[in-house]
């Protein structure tokens, strides 16, 4: 526990922790309300709790654990509202046994939930701010509650812009909700893919090259940036090159949660667990860490 | 009338050169507008052109038999599209095409390199910033390559 107390200790200054009287081990019985094919190999999975609970509610950037019986559990980012607790919603890309299982459940299949876990985005010390949301592929999920907090309080915030990057057209995720986004006048919306035919009418790029495309006061912005960590930290030294304080850059991390309380160490990551002390970082305090082969 | 030297001055590649420099590239640079579809450079061809992009979008693609159109890269304005006007043979790599009406300033590559052999403080200057550019697309094109969204 000494390294717990010392990880508490590194992240002092870091994004805000949520606490929860509920027992963190507890699994909790969910219905599948409803199961959405984002794309290919991406899916949006709806639940409801199977019996009358309290549920505690979630903060942008946190993530549960999903349980699939007798296959696994595992931690998945939460992407719906945070505006709307009824509803829990978790978009995913179907690689391992238990996602791609997750993938084929019906309505009405019962899953396990422990949750939520982790810090939270730091839609509090953003306002006031310009906003930079710079998602990666799958990083899109776990930044739209943020999103869904800032346009629902935004005069709350200076001049906010999605800059989001995919594969290809075919893996772009919420296409109809981008679309919605895109129309509004109070939110830049940039997409870019890194390869397309020749029918694609948008960007071609990796979405660090959309960092200078977007407006912003760097001396008065705030980024919340997700996706591959190459990805990140070549996001992260774009916004720097463009007068963005490293202390003023948010990422989120991924690594093998397991207990979502900082107990296993599944996740430890340099001083840090990355399920109690993340998944959202300052960059400045992850910086050195993503550079480090060893870990 | 109205001169090619405050649009020149305002391109985000120009920005803070000295007057002086700006004078002599506006006597190798011309306005021009690009209707969607219209190639801007086809490969292969000579390269005695590069553009600064005012508005509007451009693709740049290479054609394969099998595939069609492949785009590689887009740019919009404030950005600038081509260096093989630097670099021997001077011959287009890539296709470039508007793709939505292009506002664009065509700058007169053969006019430009003789202006910096005259004058090694232009030449250096726009050796810089050329190699700023070139190296924020290599290091894009390597993201490019990591596939960094895949599995």
């Amino acid at each position: 526990m000494g390294s717990n107390i010392e990880s508490s200790k590194m992240v002092q200054n870091g994004p805000e922790r949520v606490h929860s009287d509920k027992d963190p081990m507890l699994t909790y019985p969910y219905y599948v309300q409803r199961l959405r094919h984002e794309t290919h190999d991406t899916f949006t999975i709806e639940l409801r709790p199977a019996r009358a609970v309290e549920m505690t509610p979630f903060s942008p950037g946190q993530f549960n654990m999903l349980y699939v019986f007798g296959l696994g559990e595992i931690p998945i980012s939460i992407s719906g509202d945070p505006g709307n607790q009824e509803r829990l919603i978790h978009t995913t890309r179907a690689v391992g046994a238990v996602t791609k299982a997750m993938m084929k459940l019906k309505r009405g299949n019962m899953i396990g939930v422990r949750g939520p876990f982790g810090t939270k985005w730091p839609v509090k010390e953003a306002m006031g701010r310009d906003i930079l949301i710079v998602a990666g592929g799958i990083g899109l999920p776990p930044l739209r509650p943020a999103l869904y907090h800032i346009l629902s309080h935004r005069k709350d915030y200076g001049k906010v812009s999605l800059l989001y990057g995919t594969r290809t057209p075919e893996d772009i995720l919420y296409i109809k909700e981008l679309e919605k986004w895109r129309a509004r006048l109070d939110l830049e919306v940039f997409i870019t893919v890194d390869r397309a035919k020749g029918d694609w009418r948008g960007n071609v790029g990796v979405v660090t090259t959309l960092i200078p495309k977007a407006p912003f006061d760097p001396d008065n912005a705030l980024a919340m940036v997700v996706g591959p960590e190459v990805m990140m930290r070549f996001s992260a030294l774009e916004l720097q090159k463009r007068g963005l304080t490293a202390d003023r850059i948010y990422i989120s991390m991924e690594r093998n949660m397991k207990c979502g309380v900082g107990l296993c160490g599944h996740c430890q990551l340099g001083g840090v667990f990355v399920c109690k002390d993340g998944p959202v970082f300052r960059f400045d305090q992850m910086k050195d860490v993503f550079t480090k082969r060893e870990l | 009338m109205q001169t090619l030297e405050p649009l020149l001055a305002s391109h985000p590649f120009l920005k803070n050169l000295n007057p002086e420099h700006v004078k002599l590239l506006v006597g190798c640079a011309t306005n021009k507008v690009f209707n969607p579809g219209e190639f801007l450079s086809q490969e292969g061809e000579d390269a005695d052109l590069f553009y600064f992009i005012r508005d509007g979008k451009v693709v740049v693609e290479i054609y394969s038999p099998e595939h069609g159109p492949i785009t590689i890269q887009t740019l919009d304005g404030g950005e600038i599209l081509g260096w093989s006007w630097l670099v021997p043979p001077y011959r287009w790599r890539f296709d470039a095409r508007a793709l939505e009406t292009t506002r664009a300033i065509v700058m007169d590559g053969k006019c430009i390199r003789q202006k910096c052999e005259n004058d090694h403080s232009l030449g250096y200057e726009m050796m810089k910033r050329f190699a700023e550019i070139i190296a924020d697309r290599v290091e894009a094109t390597r993201l490019q390559l990591l596939d960094l969204y895949g599995k």
